[in-house]
């Protein structure tokens, strides 16, 4: 029993990164059909901000050294603010372009974030202990789990939640939401371009300098490789919960999270080395299947 | 003065001109069809006068204000409410929602309340489904929920490209019907785009029929005959326009 509810909590907490990932992507596709892969970079690149530039391998604490809230509301705040920046300097002026453009810009900028990360910090990945006691085991239900754990379900719940309000009461989500659907009849409806898209960077941006945090957290370390592999799995999600619903992208993402956890557990020891393989040829079954994607819902497509 | 006035306009995509330096004007209280075959340029000049679409040449002024090349979201703010063909409802989001869109130019939050009541009196049917999917609804249902989005954004000029399509005739006449209702109660200035010419007559429109880009004949449709309808829709009276 405990160790089937471990396994849960693995899924969850391992799918809500993910989740919060493919979410990311999600929100600047939906408004701009741009898949951006430099989601992953900008991750990186605002939890770079907790340790001082150095190339020595002695890590020094920045941002990391300030009182927790202020810790957090600046990494958020430099995720935001880099998103925005990218979309401001490059994005807005390939409105126009192809998506494939835009998309290879995307990877342009992401290797561009990733050598002045590494001018700036070197390639050696650096240790960063933040909140220690979160590694400490905490009882649920007669599972041991790190705290960590719990506070990713709990952060991610959260953050869903109030970004479902978001979307379904405030003007400005019932704006993105229109924009992600028909963004040209928004626009005719008076939906600023602009400003919508522009949220959604930010927004987007926020999201991935959380997601840094809590990997930092797990990982206790800053690695200016460690936003790639990441987002690999977020926009699979994204396309296997259908490209352009907000909500197949979280799921995508669970799923993505809670499949990966089963393998882990369920292969034989000698296959668990391969089991990335495993992962991604369940991906390639699945779209084989529903191309569309998983949630994709019938008055969705119609639309189209 | 007129409310939308059209100078030399020129619309050209990939080479092909789609509306060919044509001037034209729709006064305030009026209802306009334009009519013509298809590719006569009808669209082009939906999409050019809602600023999807940036003109070659020429000039669209609303209201004594030149808006040739702003932003759609420019254009709707400043009272002018195009609903393009095929019903592009946000099919994921509810009929309230999708209403909701429409306000988000309003400033007066009590006066966009009366108008979201107001056009669920004349399309009691949104009312009823306010909480349905969009995406759901009939066809005709779908034409009715874009059109009372459009009003929601609280327009002078009401611009519709082609609202009867794809719907069974007795849907088509309610459309209308509101359409009416609404120019009479809100004094909307109607901008209509329709393939045949008939529906012009029945409404008592002015109607401009348009053919490879050109205005081919203007006047109201109820003093021509019909053959001289049908040879300019084919093509035959070009030189009389």
């Amino acid at each position: 029993m405990s160790t089937a509810l471990q396994y849960l909590f693995d899924a969850l907490s391992v799918g809500s990164l993910y989740a919060l990932g493919a979410l990311g992507i999600a929100l600047i596709f939906g408004v701009m059909r741009l898949v951006n892969f430099a989601h992953g970079d900008v991750m990186t690149f605002a939890v770079f901000v907790l340790i001082a530039p150095t190339i020595e391998a002695v890590t020094r604490l920045w941002v990391g050294a300030w009182p927790t809230p202020l810790l957090v509301l600046s990494v958020l705040a430099v995720g935001a603010l880099l998103s925005v920046l990218a979309e401001w300097v490059l994005f807005r002026r390939l409105r126009k372009a192809s998506p494939a453009t835009a998309m290879i810009a995307s990877f342009a900028l992401g290797f561009v974030i990733q050598n002045l990360l590494l001018m700036l910090h070197s390639s050696r990945p650096k240790a960063v202990n933040l909140w220690p006691q979160l590694n400490q085991p905490v009882e649920v239900l007669g599972a041991r789990l790190p705290a960590l754990q719990l506070l990713t379900i709990a952060v991610a719940a959260l953050l869903l939640a109030a970004l479902a309000w978001m979307l379904r009461h405030t003007r400005a989500g019932i704006e993105m939401r229109a924009a992600a659907e028909d963004f040209q009849m928004a626009r005719g409806l008076g939906v600023k371009a602009n400003r919508v898209i522009m949220l959604a960077f930010a927004l987007s941006g926020a999201l991935a300098a959380l997601i840094g945090l809590l990997m930092v957290n797990q990982t206790g370390l800053v690695d200016i490789r460690m936003g790639a592999p990441m987002m690999l799995v977020a926009f699979v999600a994204t396309v296997i919960g259908g490209l352009g619903s907000l909500q197949g992208a979280v799921l995508g993402g669970l799923l993505m999270g809670a499949v990966s956890t089963l393998l882990q557990a369920l292969l034989p020891q000698d296959a668990r080395a391969f089991r990335d393989a495993f992962l991604y040829a369940s991906v390639i079954a699945l779209l084989l299947w529903r191309p569309q994607g998983l949630f994709v819902t019938g008055a969705q497509r119609q639309r189209v | 003065m007129s409310l939308l006035r059209i100078e030399a306009l020129t619309v050209r995509h990939g080479g092909i001109t789609a509306l060919d330096n044509q001037t034209l004007e729709v006064a305030a209280g009026e209802i306009v069809m334009v009519t013509g075959p298809n590719g006569a340029g009808k669209s082009s000049l939906m999409s050019c006068i809602a600023g999807h679409v940036k003109p070659w040449q020429g000039h669209v002024v609303l209201d004594g204000r030149d808006v040739t090349g702003r932003a759609p979201e420019q254009i709707a703010a400043l009272g002018l409410s195009m609903v393009p063909e095929g019903r592009h409802v946000f099919g994921a989001m509810t009929v309230l929602e999708n209403l909701r869109v429409g306000c988000g130019l309003r400033r007066d939050a009590a006066a966009a309340r009366r108008d979201l009541d107001y056009v669920m009196d004349v399309f009691p049917l949104l009312r009823e489904r306010a909480q349905a999917q969009a995406g759901l609804l009939s066809g005709g249902q779908q034409q009715m929920l874009v059109i009372a989005r459009a009003l929601m954004t609280a327009p002078r000029l009401l611009a519709i490209d082609e609202p009867s399509l794809g719907l069974a005739p007795r849907v088509t006449d309610q459309v209308y019907e509101a359409l009416l209702r609404l120019r009479e109660e809100r004094g909307l200035t109607l901008l209509i785009v329709e393939q045949s010419a008939t529906r012009a007559a029945l409404v008592g429109a002015r109607m401009l029929m348009l053919r490879e880009g050109r205005v081919v004949l203007a006047g109201d449709p109820r003093g021509m005959s019909a053959e001289r309808i049908e040879r300019a829709y084919f093509g035959y009276e070009e030189a009389h326009a």
